[in-house]
């Protein structure tokens, strides 16, 4: 039952109406930051607040969600928005990617291949792929409008002069449909071929910032490259998880003594314990 | 005030369901939702109604176009979204049937530096059926159809974007949408 000291979601009715036109817009537009007016939810910025208000506004009392940061269901974070929306919503929740209806992640995109019917909720910090080329809104609303995208070009390929290759692992910059430049949130670079023509609908929400985007199901997204340094999303770890056996998960690194031991295992936990329980089955 | 049908029986989770419906409707162009709830004075449908319900408010102008700007509706609006009534060039969303509304370049495109600041058509067609003018885009995996009125208008309005409309088409409980990204092929 949903605590009735609430509204359903949380958010009253008018907030709710103004998000969800938000998201239509967003989804008519794929890769296009939607303006909205972000509310003070009941946790702090950085705690994932525009994710937040997306799955508020989108969320059905039918729904189950997930909640990852960082591929794991069971930090915090994750776990202070899943109760929050237990509490608010009445809605059932669940660590299998699989079984989710809704999912809201930090920095991740699920191993597991997500179906169609499912909604992945980002939330993100910076919602301006621009931004670290120019400050100011009104100048990155028109290099937007113009699809004047060159001094992105020239900012990557100095990387490839200086490092030999595209110095990003996060937030690396995709396009969208051919047209609009989109940051991912800062999910690894791993994850950015999985964005592409997905069967689920992709929303993202930055709450300081009042920023929602979307992608569509089966919309082309496309990681920014050169023609002579193509886009790579591998990892150079070339490691295998040191739990589940897994080659083609991502990988975090863990120190496991004081000695300086460490091993590499999925950074996405539900996958790699998935896996553990269908080898001893 | 006659015409005074009710909203939501419960208002949230009503809301919120069929919203999901427009999203998912929204994501996938051509795809034909159901939504269930009350329905508002004639002409309006009970998809339109629902739409508007669920979507509008004091804070977005609504124009009425051609039967469905009457008395009982008018009221219904006044009554139970509160949005001011416009004319196509300051409507948020305007419904009507496609020939009432009129032709699209009326209504607010969008800026360059704004494209979602543009209108959202709810048009009343007789009936929505899967077959029809092919459809492709972003949220259609390779191919869809839907009965749309004017292909060739709505070509037009695809061929504006990022720019453009973005429509609604509503048939008794029946919806689907057409975003500004859909490319309208033959037929
Ligand atoms: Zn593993």
């Amino acid at each position: 039952m949903t605590d009735q000291a609430y509204n359903f979601a949380y958010l009253d009715e008018a907030t709710k109406r103004m998000l969800r036109r938000a998201l239509l817009k967003a989804v008519a537009i794929p890769g296009y930051q939607v303006p909205f007016s972000s509310r003070e939810m009941p946790m702090p910025y950085g705690w994932g607040t525009g994710g937040v208000q997306v799955t508020a506004a989108c969320l059905v009392p039918e729904d189950t969600l997930k909640v990852i940061d960082q591929g794991a269901d069971d930090t915090t974070n994750a776990v202070s928005i899943r109760s929050f929306f237990e509490k608010v919503a009445g809605v059932a929740t669940t660590e299998a990617t699989a079984e989710a209806s809704v999912i809201q992640t930090r920095h991740r995109i699920p191993e597991t291949p997500l179906h169609a019917g499912q909604i992945l909720v980002f939330q993100v910090p910076i919602p301006e792929p621009l931004r670290f080329l120019e400050p100011r809104e009104t100048e990155t609303r028109v290099m937007h409008a113009l699809e004047d995208y060159g001094l992105m070009q020239v900012r990557l390929y100095e990387d490839i002069a200086r490092h030999g290759e595209i110095a990003r692992a996060y937030a690396y910059p995709v396009k969208v449909e051919g047209r609009y430049v989109m940051d991912p949130s800062p999910i690894p670079k791993f994850d950015n071929p999985k964005l592409n023509m997905s069967p689920a609908l992709q929303l993202f929400g930055a709450g300081r910032e009042c920023r929602i985007y979307a992608l569509p199901p089966f919309t082309r997204v496309e990681s920014l490259d050169f023609e002579d340094y193509p886009f790579t999303p591998s990892k150079a770890a070339g490691q295998d998880c040191a739990i589940c056996g897994a080659s083609g998960s991502y990988l975090d690194e863990v120190i496991t003594d004081d000695a300086g031991g460490r091993m590499f295992v999925c950074s996405d936990t539900d996958y790699c314990a998935t896996r553990v329980q269908e080898a001893s089955a | 005030m006659d015409g005074l049908t009710p909203g939501f029986d419960h208002p949230a989770t009503d809301a919120a369901r069929a919203f999901r419906m427009v999203l998912d409707a929204m994501a996938h162009p051509g795809r034909i939702v159901t939504l269930d709830g009350p329905v508002a004075p004639a002409p309006c449908s009970q998809a339109a109604c629902v739409a508007l319900l669920t979507l509008a408010d004091a804070t977005t102008p609504l124009h009425l176009a051609g039967a469905h700007d009457c008395g009982p509706l008018r009221d219904w609006v006044a009554f139970h979204l509160g949005a001011p009534l416009v004319g196509p060039e300051d409507a948020t969303f305007a419904l009507g049937t496609w020939d009432a509304l009129g032709p699209p370049a009326a209504y607010r495109q969008g800026t360059p530096d704004y494209s979602d600041r543009s209108a959202t058509l709810i048009v009343e067609v007789p009936a929505l059926s899967a077959h029809g003018t092919r459809l492709t885009g972003p949220g259609i995996e390779t191919a869809a159809h839907l009965s749309v009125p004017d292909p060739d208008a709505l070509r037009g309005n695809a061929a504006r974007f990022p720019l453009g409309l973005d429509f609604l088409f509503t048939s008794g409980a029946q919806l689907a949408a057409l975003p500004r990204t859909t490319k309208l092929g033959d037929g």
